[in-house]
């Protein structure tokens, strides 16, 4: 009896983080005068919500814009990440600690500091409004060096020795043998690489003004706050949107998304 | 590793370093440098800059609304922080336990950590909506006042506090749970032959063992709340009467509102540095020494 109290006390408390998921979904699907109802089922169903978004603003594009600049910086950090961090754990050269230091320094820089000069340093260049300024900055993380370098520490010396002997340069041995041994590592950094990139909004709103280059987050945001679209129903649709992605790939790759994140502890 | 050829190895360490020297001269120094540069000056970003000394550091001893926005920051702080790290230990232990369907579980509190912060907030708004909201109108049900959750000045911040809770608690669950996964079980065995009871074992063994995994969660916790930003914008705009105004967001629409370029890097230096004054006082607070 008891356990049976304590399986539903804790379901509910599970299911209060569900539902307002649930709730969103329902209330972009009916009418703005139901929208108050508790329970999610309506008579009335009507997709007029997602027509008056996809009439209002390019969503379709800014989601590819996402995808673009997300898939972009996700796979130049393992690239480069796994690069420096091989150069770390795997070569000895005169400066390696110093370059150690230099990233463990960085990771303990506040963005609040950086976060108006580099806007300048974009200026400078020319790259707002343009895909430059939402991927270049974005191309290593120093996250990623770390924990690429603490993985590869314990990759077997004899493994890189053969592979050496039979003439494989070190980027070789990298793409060619290390990678394919570090899976674990690899969907760590691309998780937590992919998912902050695709939820960060801050970065976007401070240099993309035209709305052809916005990516998905920041033009459900402004569409939320700028007063396009007075009906509650219309801006939960573009919620909704937003949301869809993340959902569908979290609920494939549920378990290496908590693995990654308990193994890093990192979010941005 | 002694094998090799010393000369040529260090020519492809630095090769393969390279692509991040570059990186980190353009994106990490200069703006670290141009900051400190930027403090000093006047700047609307299209004009010359001026040099104007330390004016920017006296305007913010006596900006009141930059002090407003650092104590609201720290009343989000004081909630989100016990709030936090109270449930996710509950919950953490809960999971630890030989339970059913622990997988759904844990993946349904996670759920809010992997959506985008904008969503979370348009969902919040409406529930926190006075009229029309589903706390208030649970609230009326049970013939309980309505609450003025975003209207209220002294009601916004804390509202606002619960939403993070909710959205990043998953998050810290499942540190929670790996920290609890690394306690010996022999400490509890050997609780259990002296016939502790289960709060005794939480409080003397659990939470001193954990005591890692509560400082990261304190500080990710505390860097996050520094960092709150598209809450408020998106939920009250920093309003009621400024009451939710945060740092980030303060600094944000003295650069992006004003054009004040050099006043906003000035914002930038303080945030930072009480960031750092903050950790370090809640690591000489709460860090101790594990014995085992």
């Amino acid at each position: 009896m008891k356990k049976v109290l304590f399986y539903i006390v804790l379901s509910l408390v599970a299911l209060s983080f569900i539902y307002p998921f649930i709730w969103m979904v329902s209330a972009t699907l009916r009418p703005e005068s139901e929208l108050s109802n508790l329970s999610p089922i309506s008579r009335n169903f009507s997709t007029s919500n997602y027509r008056s978004v996809l009439e209002k603003i390019p969503i379709g594009r800014a989601f590819l814009n996402s995808l673009f600049v997300s898939c972009s910086i996700t796979l130049s950090v393992l690239v480069f990440a796994s690069m420096i961090g091989y150069a770390l754990a795997r070569l000895k050269f005169i400066g390696r600690e110093l370059i150690f230091m230099v990233i463990l320094f960085t990771m303990m820089i506040p963005f609040q500091i950086t976060l108006i000069p580099l806007y300048v340093l974009m200026v400078k260049f020319g790259w707002t409004d343009t895909y430059q300024a939402l991927i270049v900055p974005g191309m290593i993380s120093a996250f990623g060096i770390l924990l690429f370098t603490q993985y590869f520490k314990a990759f077997p010396q004899s493994i890189i020795d053969a592979a050496r002997m039979d003439g494989c340069s070190d980027l070789g041995i990298l793409f060619r043998i290390v990678w394919p041994n570090s899976i674990p590592a690899l969907v760590t950094v691309g998780i937590i690489t992919f998912m902050n990139t695709w939820n960060d909004i801050l970065w976007p709103l401070v240099v993309i003004r035209k709305q052809s280059i916005m990516t998905m987050p920041q033009m459900v945001t402004l569409f939320a706050v700028g007063g396009q679209a007075p009906q509650v129903g219309v801006q939960l649709a573009s919620a909704t949107m937003l949301a869809a992605p993340i959902v569908i790939v979290y609920s494939i790759f549920q378990r290496y998304f908590i693995a990654s994140m308990a193994r890093t502890g990192l979010k941005g | 590793m002694k094998k090799m050829n010393k000369y040529e190895n260090n020519r492809v360490g630095y090769l393969m370093g390279l692509p991040y020297i570059i990186f980190f001269l353009l994106f990490v120094a200069y703006p670290l440098i141009f900051s400190f540069i930027l403090v000093f000056h006047k700047w609307d970003i299209i004009g010359p800059m001026n040099f104007v000394g330390f004016v920017n550091f006296s305007h913010l001893l006596h900006d009141s609304l930059f002090w407003k926005s650092l104590g609201n920051t720290l009343i989000f702080l004081a909630i989100h922080i016990p709030l936090q790290i109270i449930i996710a230990l509950v919950i953490a232990n809960i999971l630890n336990q030989k339970i059913v369907a622990r997988g759904f579980f844990r993946a349904a509190f996670f759920l809010p950590v992997v959506i985008s912060g904008v969503v979370v907030t348009m969902i919040w708004q409406q529930l926190y909506s006075q009229e029309t909201g589903l706390f208030n109108m649970l609230l009326s049900k049970i013939s309980l006042p309505k609450i003025p959750w975003l209207i209220s000045t002294k009601l916004a911040m804390p509202s606002i506090a619960i939403m993070a809770t909710w959205k990043n608690v998953g998050l810290y669950i499942v540190l929670f749970l790996a920290g609890l996964q690394n306690v010996p079980v022999s400490l509890y065995e050997a609780a259990d032959l002296d016939g502790a009871t289960g709060v005794q074992k939480f409080l003397h063994i659990t939470i001193p063992m954990i005591n890692p995994t509560i400082i990261m969660v304190l500080i990710l916790s505390t860097l996050g709340g520094f960092s709150l930003f598209i809450e408020p914008y998106v939920m009250t705009g920093g309003g009621p009467m400024n009451s939710t105004l945060s740092c980030v967001l303060y600094i944000y629409k003295q650069a992006f509102y004003f054009n004040h370029m050099g006043y906003a890097a000035t914002l930038g230096f303080a945030v930072a540095f009480i960031i750092m004054i903050v950790v370090i006082i809640q690591r000489r607070l709460f860090e101790t020494e594990i014995y085992t």
